[in-house]
């Protein structure tokens, strides 16, 4: 069972909303599908993403993953403590490992995400 | 031509590998584990204690009879009758216009029996044309793939694990030798042989048999602190080791010397062999490119078929890349233009339309401490 007080793309970010303010990062079960995790590039801050555009890649051992963005708005963070740790995104994906913040442009778009119980479903059906 | 099976083999460890949770990749038209658990884990295992490598998908060729080194001379690039029995080295089979069909190692088994192993992505087509190159010669070619199953154990407890669970001298059993004997009760070829830059072995048996071996190798290793290896750490292993990985530094549009293989290439030999004309022409002529190691400087990691430049001319491209375990840093193996191969010249390799700087430097990026100076 994935965190309920979340929601999740079908490409297996996770966003967390707090005010306008969003957290992303990507789902335990992608980062255990990727495996061993050793590069995540980010955007700049201040660069601003629509709805599910490319914001970065994500690059295990063998393969190169893009990352696309929950929702809309202004990078206003990114988690630099990845560029020399990026196997926090292992080990602890909702947590020290997340990836960006943004300021959402309009929160309403998280009713265009995955509910954990959808989300879930979508990891059952592999 | 030769067709490709349609379906992916499996190799007869396929119901170990389901076991260990191993996460499947089809590759060379194998089923093969690309990892049981975390590929730098398991690249750490091999380059501190040992690793157990699942090798049946490698064809094995058997070439006997009384002209079967003077045929495989005529065949490879090689001079495999100037082995001396149990001894082995790597080698080349050829096209007419000397691109690389297969890279190989040759054992020679006995006065007039070797041993070729080739790639499994290639076994099909080594055996096909070693089947032609051998036509009207005093020798005959079985293909033993999938009658043979052969599992690795490398890493520097190697030898302590595999000690206890065979007759054979493994102490008297030098680096690219080969001796029939029993491994865990069962006839086996036992190889100091590898692809990882580490001391190891390499154990043929007969296909039925890769299970027993496997189980009875298995607990030994994980003992020594070691675990199973799956192909994303062979394929780390070798890229730090500098050897070439077919499909990716070496194709049948590469010749031997760009690739840095000149030396392999037995020019001296007496005899025809195919690929000689072009070869001989390739070996006086100017390299059109050549094979350099790469570190990156900024950040990012080079893969295969990134651009590579040298200011704002496209020099190159890059053949293998990865974040390197043991050094820490991502390392690349690239074609460049030669006046660019010089350690030290810093190159850019384009990643996703950024340039990021990378250092060339010698291969190979990992030497192992006490590497064996019979080599």
């Amino acid at each position: 069972m994935v965190p309920t007080d979340l929601r999740y793309t079908k490409d297996h970010e996770w966003v967390r909303l707090d005010g306008d303010e969003a957290t992303v990062g990507i789902t335990a079960y992608a980062a255990d599908q990727l495996g061993d995790i050793v590069f995540v590039e980010l955007p700049d801050v201040g660069r601003t993403l629509d709805q599910f555009a490319t914001f970065g890649v994500v690059e295990s051992v063998k393969a190169v993953s893009d990352l696309f963005a929950p929702l809309a708005g202004e990078v206003s963070a990114a988690n630099e403590e990845l560029a020399a740790n990026p196997e926090l995104v292992n080990s602890d994906p909702y947590g020290a490992g997340w990836m960006l913040r943004i300021r959402a442009a309009d929160v309403s778009q998280l009713d265009e995400l995955l509910d954990p119980e959808a989300y879930d479903a979508l990891v059952e059906a592999g | 031509m030769t067709s490709q099976p349609q379906v992916a083999q499996s190799t007869p460890l396929a119901e170990r590998h389901a076991n260990l949770g191993a996460r499947l990749i089809e590759f060379g038209g194998w089923l093969m584990p690309v990892q049981y658990g975390s590929i730098i884990e398991e690249h750490r295992a091999v380059r501190e204690a040992v690793g157990l490598f699942d090798l049946s998908h490698m064809g094995e060729l058997f070439v006997e009879g009384p002209d079967a080194g003077e045929a495989l001379a005529a065949a490879l690039v090689t001079d495999p009758p100037a082995l001396a029995e149990g001894r082995a080295h790597y080698s080349m089979i050829c096209a007419a216009d000397g691109g690389v069909l297969d890279d190989l190692i040759v054992y020679r088994l006995g006065e007039a029996r070797y041993l070729v192993v080739a790639n499994a992505s290639n076994a099909l087509v080594v055996s096909d044309t070693l089947a032609e190159r051998l036509v009207g010669r005093k020798a005959v070619l079985d293909d033993g793939t999938l009658a043979t199953g052969l599992i690795a154990i490398q890493g520097p407890r190697s030898i302590d694990v595999l000690r206890p669970l065979t007759d054979i001298d493994l102490d008297a059993l030098r680096y690219y030798a080969i001796v029939e004997g029993h491994v865990a009760g069962m006839p086996a070829l036992v190889a100091r042989t590898g692809y990882t830059g580490e001391d190891g072995f390499e154990v043929f048996v007969d296909w039925d048999k890769a299970p027993a071996l496997w189980d009875a190798l298995l607990p030994a290793v994980r003992d020594a602190g070691g675990l199973p290896v799956g192909l994303g750490a062979r394929d780390t292993l070798r890229l730090e080791a500098g050897m070439p990985l077919y499909g990716n530094e070496l194709d049948s549009t590469t010749n031997p010397f760009e690739a840095g293989l000149g030396r392999v290439v037995k020019l001296s030999k007496a005899g025809d062999f195919v690929g000689r004309v072009a070869l001989e022409k390739a070996a006086q002529a100017p390299l059109a490119r050549t094979l350099v190691g790469l570190v990156m400087e900024g950040r990012g990691i080079a893969r295969h078929g990134y651009p590579v430049y040298a200011a704002e001319r496209r020099t190159g491209v890059v053949t293998s890349g990865t974040q390197s375990p043991s050094l820490g840093s991502p390392i690349a193996m690239a074609y460049v233009a030669p006046g660019d191969a010089e350690p030290g010249t810093i190159l850019e390799v384009e990643i996703r339309q950024q340039r990021v700087p990378a250092r060339v430097v010698a291969l190979p990026f990992y030497r192992r401490r006490n590497s064996r100076a019979d080599g």
